[in-house]
């Protein structure tokens, strides 16, 4: 996207000065080289993300917003363009502890007890022994999963287990909250109580979030920036300004405001040819 | 109690037919004696009865076996040469040292290999190829070069056992270490994980249901590779060599009688490796 729509996520329209810019993205091309011959998986993105802001993506399969998020945390390779998180290379950053990535699976080692999955990210980082365990107290806490640090993966529920990885991404402090569609496999009643406290969560600890979704009213509730991505290639289409306050509950979902912005991303998400494939 | 009486079937459907093959594979040589001796009166009753007793029999009965077992395990003295308590003292000794030797190896293999993605396409194909050459005619070999280095007794039957045991700890181990998902990967990598932190934290405790299966079928290939390298070797004694006595003097009960008590061996060191595997898996929480 240009810098016009890239200007949009400035709040207030504010000129953003560079220390509170947690993300910014130019002219982002990534390509995979895959049997099948080369897949132009993100083209031209560009985006900057304010500290503190909670950022949806959305898109239909294939337009890219996992392979962007995933770029951000290190984990692929732009072919060409830059990505700066706090100033620095995602390479940089992530060696600094800046992201906490929570997947779209929990993906807790079986072999570890719920508190030593959160204290995982810890023990690799070198925290001491008291650190690890004031940490996960306080992780288990924050996810409401006080009294089941003793507990094994497989005797939690779904949703309890995703929200042990969160407590796990959110651990070592990091300065980003990378979300890769983390309730997309758990049922509409769990996922209303999760955003609700994905929502707190934010609020109390002031990250910034990036999200991933393939759910319109999800994206909507949630975000503070919902960016619109489309398919083949994957790119930019839109980005929207939601600004819902802070402490929101699952009413507003019925307000006229909500569902006026959750129409622009559904007509968005048409007109970017999303779904003709 | 729910599997017991079919396996009840299986053996006693075993047994009808071992003694089936047996009346039928001895009766011929059985009908010769008779002849030889004079004897033409007899009833197909009592050819049936004489096959299934003979003292060489080309197929020895169960019950022949069982009590040549018995014999040789509970009613010899086991410092006897005849005992096979004896022999499988012997034979157990150079299992388990190869068998140590071997998992070492091959454990050892498989973190080069999977640490070092070069070391998978040089190396492997060697693995590979070690295994194709059979055991039998390499066996006195490594026996005779061992020896010119003074490497001579128990050693060199061990280094026999461990070159069988080796090969599927290492390609057990290689796919155990390569277990975990791609997400639990990245995950570590988000951390700026070390290689060294990735193989402690995550590789190793994956790989750990894969550890004792590879362990079974080691120990179950170190004892054939000591059997054999005894058949190769056979003065010092071993099960091995007792087949090979038996053979030699055509004793078939001898040799069946040695064979089971082999196959015995076998099945109790992979049946130990099994419950260490599920005490130690449970303490894991690998499983419920």
């Amino acid at each position: 996207m240009d810098v016009a729509a890239a200007a949009k996520l400035k709040p207030d329209g504010r000129a953003t000065r560079t220390a509170d810019v947690a993300i910014e993205i130019g002219g982002l091309f990534l390509r995979f080289d895959t049997a099948d011959g080369p897949v132009q998986a993100l083209s031209d993105v560009s985006l900057k993300v304010a500290r503190g802001e909670f950022v949806s993506f959305i898109g239909p399969s294939g337009c890219g917003k996992t392979t962007l998020l995933r770029a951000v945390a290190d984990l692929e390779s732009p072919t060409s363009g830059t990505i700066r998180v706090n100033g620095l290379s995602p390479d940089e950053a992530r060696a600094r502890r800046a992201y906490g990535y929570v997947f779209q699976a929990p993906a807790l080692y079986p072999w570890r007890s719920v508190a030593r999955n959160i204290a995982l990210p810890l023990e690799v980082m070198g925290f001491s022994r008291a650190e690890r365990e004031a940490r996960v107290a306080k992780g288990l806490e924050l996810v409401n999963l006080s009294g089941f640090g003793a507990k094994y993966p497989w005797q939690l529920s779904g949703g309890m287990q995703q929200r042990a990885s969160i407590a796990r991404a959110l651990s070592f402090d990091p300065d980003l909250l990378l979300m890769d569609e983390p309730f997309g496999a758990l049922d509409e009643i769990v996922r209303d109580m999760l955003n609700q406290q994905l929502l707190r969560l934010w609020d109390v600890t002031g990250k910034t979030v990036l999200f991933v979704t393939h759910s319109i009213p999800e994206a909507v509730f949630l975000s503070t920036h919902i960016v619109v991505m489309s398919p083949r290639p994957g790119r930019i289409y839109d980005i929207i300004e939601c600004n819902f306050p802070r402490d929101r509950t699952l009413d507003i979902r019925e307000t006229p405001e909500f569902l006026a912005i959750a129409n622009r991303v559904r007509q968005g998400l048409r007109e970017g040819h999303s779904y003709d494939g | 109690m729910k599997s017991a009486l079919p396996l009840a079937t299986v053996v006693l459907a075993i047994l009808a037919v071992w003694y089936l093959a047996a009346a039928l594979m001895n009766a011929p040589l059985q009908r010769d004696l008779f002849s030889n001796a004079g004897r033409t009166d007899y009833s197909t009753q009592d050819l049936v009865g004489a096959s299934l007793n003979m003292e060489r029999p080309k197929l020895p009965a169960p019950h022949q076996v069982a009590g040549e077992l018995y014999k040789l395990i509970f009613a010899t003295s086991p410092t006897s040469k005849r005992s096979l308590v004896y022999h499988g003292l012997i034979t157990l000794e150079e299992t388990l040292i190869g068998f140590i030797i071997g998992s070492a190896l091959g454990i050892g293999l498989a973190v080069l290999i999977v640490s070092m993605r070069w070391l998978d396409r040089s190396m492997m194909p060697w693995i590979v190829a070690s295994q194709t050459v059979p055991i039998i005619a390499l066996a006195p070999m490594i026996v005779v070069i061992l020896n010119q280095f003074n490497v001579t007794g128990i050693a060199p039957k061990a280094v026999i056992a461990a070159y069988l045991c080796f090969f599927p700890v290492t390609v057990g181990m290689v796919k155990g270490f390569r277990s975990p998902d791609p997400l639990q990967l990245d995950l570590m990598r988000t951390y700026s994980a070390t290689r060294a932190q990735t193989f402690l934290k995550l590789r190793a405790p994956a790989s750990a249901p894969f550890f004792f299966a590879s362990m079974k079928i080691g120990a179950a290939a170190a004892l054939v590779g000591a059997v054999v390298a005894e058949v190769t070797k056979s003065e010092d004694g071993g099960l091995g060599a007792r087949l090979l006595a038996g053979s030699y003097y055509g004793q078939t009960v001898q040799i069946w009688a040695a064979l089971f008590a082999a196959a015995a061996l076998s099945a109790a060191l992979v049946g130990l490796i099994g419950v260490a595997g599920r005490i130690a898996q449970k303490r894991m929480a690998f499983v419920p």
